[in-house]
């Protein structure tokens, strides 16, 4: 029946679903899981490797984790070759944002120009949507650290707590059984590693098996040097910075946690 | 034309002030123009352009233009007049759309990137504006008073008191004199005074000034 309807992304079905979109979104339910946690001193995003391999010739850069701009990054869930396309269009954006107003790009409207493009897909025919949900983790004057999911229809949505990809239902119950509002940043990423321990099929945690990112502010220690120009000199500002963790210091993490130290009392 | 333009910040508010005359080369026409804009409700610009700059620019597209064109144009002073305007409605549409698609207020400092950027593009285009500005404005998030100085040529600079046109050869130093970090809002009118009475008494051309102050309250008239 519904071969009829979904050959084509543009078309409704009689029922008024749009097959292929849902299609999409259906492929990054199978991906590695994304979560990402709010706190009160930054953002977490953490992502499951599915593909690691001895013979892999790993250079130490994550596969998907991204750094958008100076005050964003994101994870993906999905076919990240599609992801790699729209992470291209957004840095494009924010760069061309910051050449014409000096400043950052809002996170918001980053987002929805990223958005805008997914939608896209949806409407003019033809060829298949991006397969691909993103978290975003970013920082802004105006509403200071945020965190976002888009997936494939270009709807866009702002959390607390959230995943994407595989198991998200069951890590989503997860988050909100152990979200507190003033976690901290360290208490995020210890949340975070819990979360995806229960959520993986996999028993032993490990970096290999992790990606971890955090953003965060690096808090300014005083003034800069005045430069002669009353006009010129301002507050000192806080400069975000965002971090895709080493290998090592994953381990470090769940070492410290000693998580895998409880579940082999459990058993 | 001749132009004139003034602004002096202080902690928490911007005074603009500009002449109000509109004409072409040594004739005045009109001596009750506003010369000064309000973009948004915390930002204003006083606009003017430099005489030279406008003739032979305005002279450089004649030339390129077809009879038939030139004919529909008119004259050269009209075109110059339209540049300034046009560039200003410009600026002040584009803003709002800025605020109606993202639901926030452009502020001060990134809008002053945004008209250096149409103003730098502009000068490498065919038919470059010729627009001299002072934009002022006060930034409610970080609480500040701003001004900027942005000419033709996409050049901006950040001031604490600006002269810009005729002013400049007679107020800066009354500025220079009398301007201090801390300075009251009173004594920033009277300083603007100074310089009004300095461009009556050295200049042959003859002025009238209007002026606004911009606070965290919004721009309001500043009769003087």
């Amino acid at each position: 029946m519904s071969r009829r309807y979904d050959s084509r992304t543009t078309i409704f079905s009689p029922e008024g679903r749009l097959y292929q979109v849902e299609y999409a979104q259906e492929a990054i339910s199978l991906a590695g899981t994304a979560i990402g946690i709010l706190a009160k001193d930054g953002v977490v995003l953490a992502c499951e490797k599915k593909f690691t391999s001895k013979l892999l010739d790993d250079d130490g850069s994550a596969e998907k984790l991204y750094a958008l701009n100076d005050n964003m990054i994101a994870a993906v869930a999905g076919m990240t070759a599609d992801a790699s396309i729209l992470v291209n269009h957004a840095r494009y954006a924010a760069q061309k944002y910051l050449k014409t107003y000096n400043e950052q790009m809002p996170c918001e409207m980053l987002i929805k120009r990223v958005c805008d493009i997914k939608q896209g897909y949806t409407q003019h025919g033809g060829l298949r949507p991006f397969g691909v949900s993103f978290l975003y983790a970013g920082y802004d004057d105006k509403y200071q650290f945020q965190l976002f999911t888009s997936n494939p229809s270009g709807n866009y949505s702002g959390w607390r707590a959230t995943s994407i990809g595989a198991n998200n239902s069951a890590a989503q119950t997860l988050l909100k059984k152990d979200y507190k509002d003033d976690l901290s940043l360290e208490e995020a990423c210890q949340l975070a590693v819990k979360v995806l321990l229960k959520t993986m099929d996999s028993q032993n945690l490990n970096g290999e098996k992790l990606e971890f990112a955090t953003l965060s502010l690096n808090k300014a220690e005083s003034a800069p040097e005045s430069t002669g120009n009353e006009a010129t000199r301002g507050p000192a500002t806080d400069e975000v910075t965002h971090r895709i963790w080493r290998e090592q210091e994953i381990d470090e993490l769940i070492k410290k946690l000693g998580v895998l130290d409880e579940k082999k009392e459990e058993e | 034309m001749a132009d004139c333009s003034f602004g002096i910040t202080g902690k928490d508010f911007v005074l603009l002030a500009s002449d109000q005359s509109a004409g072409r080369s040594i004739i005045k026409m009109k001596s009750d123009e506003n010369k000064i804009r309000t973009l948004s409700p915390g930002l204003a610009l006083a606009f003017g352009g430099e005489p030279g700059e406008f003739t032979s620019l305005g002279k450089r597209r004649l030339m390129g233009g077809t009879s038939n064109e030139l004919a529909k144009r008119g004259g050269e002073s009209d075109m110059i007049k339209r540049d300034t305007n046009n560039f200003v409605d410009y600026v002040e549409r584009n803003l709002r759309l800025y605020q109606i698609r993202n639901n926030t207020e452009l502020l001060p400092a990134p809008a002053s990137a945004f008209i250096r950027k149409e103003l730098a593009n502009s000068i490498r285009s065919r038919s470059p504006y010729a627009v001299n500005l002072l934009l002022g404005g006060y930034d409610k998030v970080h609480s500040e008073a701003h001004l900027y100085s942005i000419d033709l040529y996409g050049t901006k600079a950040i001031l604490p008191y600006a002269a810009q046109g005729l002013g400049i050869y007679v107020a800066l130093s009354t500025m220079d004199k009398y301007w201090y970090p801390d300075i009251t809002r009173d004594e920033a009118v009277e300083l603007l005074k100074k310089c009004v009475a300095e461009v009556k008494l050295r200049l042959a051309y003859q002025f009238t000034f209007n002026a606004i102050v911009i606070d965290k309250e919004g721009v309001k008239n500043l009769p003087l």
